[in-house]
Parts: C-alpha cells; sequence; structure tokens
C-alpha cells in the first residue's frame, strides 16, 4: 500500500519546477502574454531536455516508462509555473502513438520523446468522441476543428475523425492555421483546416484505446488545473503575510484567513483525487472512466474558483494585469473549458453509473 | 502508487477469516449471554493481537508493535463478519491513550483495566456554557483540601451523559496563574453526592449531551494526570498509534450512496428524480468531494503506514466531512419535498419514511459544531497549515 508521493516522483518535480522558473521567469512570461505566437521555443527546450517528453513512453522509445500518475505530477507542477504550449497535447499525441498498433507511426516516437517534433491535438466537435467530425478517407483527412492550442508550432496533429476514431496528420501545405483571439494568452489556440491531409490511422472508430486517451487528457488537463489552483493559493498566502494594512499583515484577519483556508480546502483534498483518477487507468481499475469525468470536472471548477478567491483576496493588485494572477485566471477559463465543460463530465459520471 | 496491502496483509486477512469463522459464533444469545460472549471473544481476539494492540500487556492489551496496515485489515475484516472490536467511547480513544503518555503506573492499574472491559464509561468535561471555541477560559474550579480536590462548577456537552460512570476534566486549579497555565487534568468518579446530571434536549429532540453541576464534590489529590497546571498541554496529548483509518471515509461514502438511492425513489417533476439533470448534477458534484476526501484518506493511510507526517491534508478531513454533510444534507431537502413538513418517527421505529432524511439534515449541523466549529477548523487550517499569523486579540501563551 502506498498512496502518497515518492522520492523520484518528488525528484522529477523539483527538477521541472526548478527548470520551468529559470526559462520562464515572470519577467518573460509577461512580455510572452502580450506576443501572439502560441508557442515559447526557450521554454519549451529546457523541458523537453529533461525527458519530459518520453517520461511516459516505453524506453524501447526512448522514454522513461512512467505511467500517467508521474505524467500528471509533472504536468501539476507545469501548470503552476504557466508552461506555455501544447504541453499535454504533446504528451498525449506520444501516448497515442505509442499505444496504436500503426507501426509506421512509431517513426515519430523518438522526435516527440526528445520534443523536437512538436505536437498538439485537434479534437472538434462538443470534445467527446463521438461527435468528432473530422473525415478520414483514402487516408486523406478534411474539415476543420476551433481550439487547437501551439498549432503554428505543431509539426504533428492528432485528429479526431468521424465517429470517434484517431489519426496522425503532418503538417504541410495541406494543413491552414488560423490563429483566435485567446483568452489564455500562455495556449493561444487556432482553427485548424485540412484539406485532404495526408493522414495515418492510429485507432479505428469505436476502438477502446480511444476512451482510454480520452480519459488520460482529462486527467492530464485536471493536473495544469491542480498546479494552477495550488499556485493561485501559494501567492495568496505569500501575499497576505507580507501585505500590511491597519500596522499589521493583512493574514492576521480571521475574514482573510477563512478565505485562504477555504481556498486550501479546495486545493489539497483534490490532489489525492487527480492521483486516484491517474492511477485508475495505470491499473485499469473499473471506475476509471468515472474517476477521470469526477476529477476533471471537480478540479476545473476548483481552479476557477481558487483564482477567484485569489483575486478577491489580494484586492486592488489582484485585478491589475502587472501582477499576473490574471495569467491563472485565464488558464482557468482554457482548463474548465477545453474537453469539456464540468457539467458535461458530471453527466457522463451520472450516466456511467447508471443513474 | 499501490492501493493493494500486500501478499503479507492478504495471509494476514485469511489468517482473520479463519479465525472469525471459529470465534465469532453469537448465534441467538442475548442479553447478559451475549455480553459474556462477546467479553470472552475480545479476550481470545486480544490474546491473538488482534485487538487493544496499543495497549501494554501487563494492563490486558495485546501490545502490538504498531502496523497501520494490519490495524486497517483487523478493521475490515471484523467490519465484514460484523464481529465486535474494542470497547468504543472516550475512555478508549481518549483517555487511555493519555494515561498510557502522561498518566503515573497507579492511575493507569486503575483505570484502563475497568474501562478496555466496559466497565468504567467515561464522559469528557471540557466545555463550560461560557467557554466553548475558547475552552482555556474554563472557570470550573478544584482547590486541594487535605488529601483531596474539592471541585465546584459546570461542565456542558457530555455525550452519553446518562451512561458516564467518570469524567477526567479541565479545571482551574492555580487562579493565579496566566489562563492556560492555571488549568489541571483530574479524573472524577461521578457516583458521589453533588453531581447533577441534567439531559440537553438538542434541535433534533433528543437529548444525546447532559450538563453536569458540581457542588463540593472530591477526587483524590493523586487523580490528577500530568502536573498541576499542565492540564491543557495533557489534554493536547495525542498518542502516536494506530489512528489512521479508511473507515471515516467509507461513513461519508456511505451517506452519498444513501443520497442516490434516495435520489432513485423519489420523483421530481413527474420522473425519477434521479433523471433530472439538475439532481443528476448535484449528486456528481458531491462525488467530486466525496471521491476527493475518500482519496485524501487513503493518502493519510499511506503517509501514517510510512511514519510520515499528516501535513496539510490531516488538518482538512473534519472539515471537509462537514461540508460535504452539508451539500448532502441540501440536496436531501429537496428531494424529501413536502415529506420535509413531517416529524420523523425515532430511529429504530417501523414506518420511517424519506422524512428520516431530516435526522442527517440537522445532524450534518451537529457535525459542524461538535469537536472544534467549522470557523475554529478554518482558523487551525489558516495558521498552523498556512502558516498564517494569529489574531492579536487571542492571547499567544497556548
Amino acid at each position: 500500500m502506498r498512496f502518497h508521493q515518492s522520492e523520484e516522483q518528488l525528484a522529477i518535480q523539483d527538477a521541472l519546477r526548478g527548470t520551468l522558473a529559470d526559462a520562464l521567469p515572470a519577467g518573460r512570461l509577461r512580455t510572452l502574454v502580450d506576443d501572439p505566437a502560441d508557442f515559447d521555443r526557450p521554454s519549451w527546450d529546457a523541458l523537453m531536455a529533461l525527458g519530459l517528453g518520453g517520461l511516459a513512453l516505453p524506453e524501447e522509445a526512448g522514454g522513461s516508462g512512467l505511467g500517467l500518475v508521474d505524467l500528471a505530477m509533472a504536468i501539476e507542477v507545469l501548470g503552476d509555473g504557466a508552461a506555455a504550449g501544447p504541453i499535454v497535447q504533446h504528451l498525449l499525441t506520444g501516448l497515442a502513438v505509442a499505444r496504436s498498433r500503426n507501426e509506421a507511426a512509431a517513426a515519430h516516437l523518438p522526435g516527440l520523446a526528445a520534443g523536437t517534433t512538436v505536437a498538439t491535438m485537434a479534437w472538434g466537435g462538443d470534445w467527446l468522441p463521438e461527435s468528432w467530425a473530422l473525415t478520414l478517407e483514402d487516408g486523406k483527412v478534411s474539415g476543420s476543428v476551433r481550439f487547437v492550442p501551439g498549432a503554428s508550432a505543431a509539426a504533428l496533429f492528432l485528429v479526431g475523425t468521424a465517429g470517434g476514431g484517431l489519426a496522425l496528420v503532418s503538417g504541410g501545405s495541406q494543413v491552414t492555421v488560423a490563429p483566435m483571439p485567446s483568452a489564455d494568452r500562455s495556449r493561444r489556440v487556432s482553427t485548424v483546416t485540412f484539406d485532404r491531409a495526408p493522414a495515418a490511422e492510429l485507432f479505428a472508430p469505436g476502438d477502446a484505446g480511444v476512451a482510454g486517451l480520452f480519459d488520460a487528457a482529462l486527467v492530464l488537463t485536471a493536473a495544469d488545473a491542480l498546479g494552477g489552483a495550488q499556485r493561485c493559493l501559494d501567492m495568496s498566502v505569500a501575499y497576505a503575510k507580507e501585505r500590511e494594512q491597519f500596522g499589521q499583515p493583512i493574514g492576521r484577519f480571521q475574514a482573510l484567513k477563512h478565505q485562504l483556508a477555504t481556498m486550501a480546502l479546495e486545493v489539497e483534498p483534490a490532489r489525492a483525487l487527480l492521483w486516484y483518477a491517474a492511477y485508475a487507468q495505470d491499473c485499469s481499475l473499473p471506475d476509471a472512466r468515472r474517476a477521470a469525468a469526477l476529477a476533471k470536472s471537480h478540479i476545473a471548477d476548483r481552479f476557477v474558483s481558487v483564482t477567484r478567491a485569489a483575486i478577491a483576496a489580494h484586492g486592488g493588485i489582484g485585478y491589475s494585469w502587472e501582477y499576473g494572477l490574471n495569467t491563472w485566471f485565464r488558464r482557468a477559463l482554457f482548463d474548465r473549458a477545453y474537453l469539456g465543460s464540468p457539467s458535461l463530465h458530471r453527466e457522463r459520471a451520472a450516466e456511467l453509473a447508471g443513474w | 502508487m499501490d492501493l493493494n496491502y500486500g501478499a503479507e496483509a492478504e495471509a494476514f486477512r485469511v489468517e482473520l477469516a479463519d479465525f472469525l469463522a471459529g470465534h465469532w459464533q453469537p448465534g441467538d444469545r442475548r442479553g447478559s449471554a451475549l455480553k459474556a460472549y462477546i467479553a470472552s471473544f475480545r479476550q481470545e481476539a486480544t490474546s491473538r493481537g488482534y485487538l487493544y494492540r496499543n495497549i501494554p500487556k501487563r494492563y490486558g492489551g495485546s501490545e502490538q508493535p504498531i502496523d497501520t496496515v494490519r490495524a486497517q485489515v483487523i478493521r475490515e475484516a471484523f467490519g465484514r463478519a460484523r464481529a465486535p472490536m474494542e470497547v468504543s467511547g472516550n475512555g478508549m480513544s481518549m483517555l487511555v491513550p493519555t494515561l498510557l503518555d502522561r498518566g503515573s503506573d497507579a492511575l493507569k492499574d486503575l483505570f484502563i483495566p475497568p474501562t478496555m472491559a466496559g466497565d468504567y464509561v467515561w464522559g469528557q468535561g471540557y466545555s463550560e456554557p461560557g467557554s466553548g471555541s475558547d475552552l482555556a477560559s474554563i472557570r470550573c474550579r478544584a482547590e486541594l483540601a487535605g488529601d483531596k480536590w474539592v471541585i465546584n462548577g459546570q461542565k456542558i456537552w457530555t455525550s452519553q451523559g446518562d451512561r458516564v460512570t467518570h469524567m477526567f476534566a479541565l479545571v482551574r486549579t492555580e487562579p493565579q496563574a496566566s489562563k492556560h497555565a492555571g488549568i489541571s487534568y483530574l479524573i472524577i468518579d461521578l457516583d458521589q453526592p453533588g453531581v447533577t446530571r441534567r439531559p440537553i434536549r438538542q434541535m433534533t429532540g433528543d437529548a444525546g449531551f447532559y450538563e453536569f453541576f458540581f457542588d463540593d464534590v472530591t477526587t483524590p489529590a493523586d487523580w490528577i494526570v500530568g502536573a498541576r497546571g499542565e492540564g491543557w498541554q495533557v489534554s493536547r496529548t495525542t498518542l502516536k498509534h494506530e489512528r489512521a483509518n479508511i473507515g471515516s471515509a467509507d461513513a461519508l461514502g456511505g451517506q452519498f450512496a444513501k443520497l442516490v438511492e434516495l435520489a432513485g425513489q423519489v420523483t421530481r417533476f413527474g420522473r425519477p428524480a434521479i433523471k433530472d439533470p439538475e439532481i443528476r448534477q448535484a449528486l456528481a458534484r458531491i462525488e467530486g468531494w466525496v471521491l476527493a476526501h475518500r482519496c485524501s484518506s487513503y493518502r493519510l493511510f499511506s503517509l501514517a503506514a510510512a511514519d510520515e507526517p499528516p501535513g496539510l491534508v490531516g488538518l482538512m478531513m473534519k472539515l471537509l466531512v462537514t461540508e460535504t454533510g452539508h451539500d448532502i444534507a441540501m440536496l436531501a431537502q429537496e428531494l424529501i419535498g413536502d415529506e420535509a413538513m413531517l416529524e420523523p418517527a425515532p430511529p429504530g421505529t417501523r414506518g420511517r419514511g424519506v422524512e428520516k432524511w431530516l435526522d442527517q439534515i440537522m445532524g450534518s449541523l451537529g457535525n459542524s459544531i461538535a469537536g472544534g466549529t467549522t470557523n475554529i477548523q478554518r482558523n487551525v487550517i489558516a495558521e498552523r497549515g498556512l502558516g498564517l499569523p494569529r489574531e492579536l486579540a487571542l492571547g499567544n501563551d497556548a
């Protein structure tokens, strides 16, 4: 029985946290959000140099062979540091290629593991696989998908095909990227149009592998949300200790203490929920699908709630652009909507329970 | 991460199942026959190291090394067989650990064996009418007169007040000392003149708690745990033993399962409530919290088994149960609809309809007060968990 973090897991988190803080410090993050690019090469390269891209890929493909639990812990730290670009989408693409039986596609694994080949996801519809609508005919994909993060930088697209299949498309002249005005400046999204783009099918519609990857994407998005919520809590607690009004630190006042305790109550218990949802997938537990749905809906809601509370706890400075809290507020908008709203996944959880 | 207990624990589970199949056969015994059977069963289970694990052998315990996983497997196996475990109540959960850590040998010899046997039933004498969250302001006083303490004052919110035979109490013995340093921890025999007990009728209509009035009540001079003026620290003693317990998460999960069952029984807008989108959303929203709580209990259990500190989440479990219980209450009130206008018959009686949820709906409010109010829980999380400074008015000598 073990259900807390190992030394190794903590060490991976520390390494990622330190590297991200160096590569994407607060000053750099402030300029990044005013930059229309949907990708940040220096921080991407620094994280990939640590082995992030291959963390959960098989060792023979140049990866470390770790599980979704480890990946979720890694993403949590990156959400805390507001890592830019399509990181979750890149890692998911790696998992999809590694889990598929398409051996030709496996040639991409070393590039995905090293992060030299940037990948993102274009799923579309209302996010659920049965609503995906890109057509796959004669090995060519056509159609448009909105809300694709990091599309300008991506060389590979993990696309959702009609009926709920997954295929891999390489960027090229048959792929057009139209940036959308994006609320989350650290993960800008685009509309991507595929016009008979050559594709390698990874999973046919209805393949059980699709459900597993969808659930993994839910868990990793929840991991990002947990990390972001943790960051907002930490910033608020630090500010409450240092900011003085009425001649004393505002953290001495019970009203603010209770606000901060309530935020902590949203964040800390959710951590074990996230671990469980990832663990349930690693072990194929019978409730893995429900756990992923409940983790995504619960934790995305917590992130929204904690960012709002953090800005309230800070007062005026929290509302300023300069201070930077709005970076996480905007990431919460992304994490809540991306892959489906909390209400969508709660209804799925109800359905899966047979309610 | 690994939620399996491991091969050794599973082998132990088989051993326990064999033991229980052979030794827990209460049949149709009732009354004193059942009581005697349970006593001998407990003795047998203790002799094999299954019960009273943290109690030394000289007091009748089994004196086992701390093993959180083994203790959990025992709870699960006994629970499945519906076999009795240790005598429950304040005596075993609070007094005995305190005595083991801070009590004199004479007090241990005097009180631990009859408490384990269930012959002594203990009340907690902490709160007073004027001292709730500000517990250290207690005024119930004891003065040493020769070889006896003479106690005068009042205690309140003692559970099982009609059954308790003894009380461990915080009383003011050093009136000149500062607030916390003037308190001692005394043991009082409640079967004596000058003790008046009175039930407190609570909002449910039942009387689960009592208040006690002490009028020149006496107790021997050496029935004190720790030295004079150390009572505050003594009452905060928490012994390191097999505390981590997944059972409390199961209780919240069980309450949630009943809520889902209720939603399947009642109708809303002409269809089963569980088919109503708003109810499905509300249930799944609550389940997010229930699951977060359960998984956090796995985490705390794992930390305890590895002998690591519980950290921030350890300070949150009570508040999580309270808040989630509150959410369950509010949804239950919606689901039972008009029946919320009915008074439920007492638990255990026949013919209770969905209005029986009023027990939980009102009880959830008791949870937010008992054992440290929700406001105090938030103070603790903020101060001890997040490291925020204490309010100036509260004093810092605690």
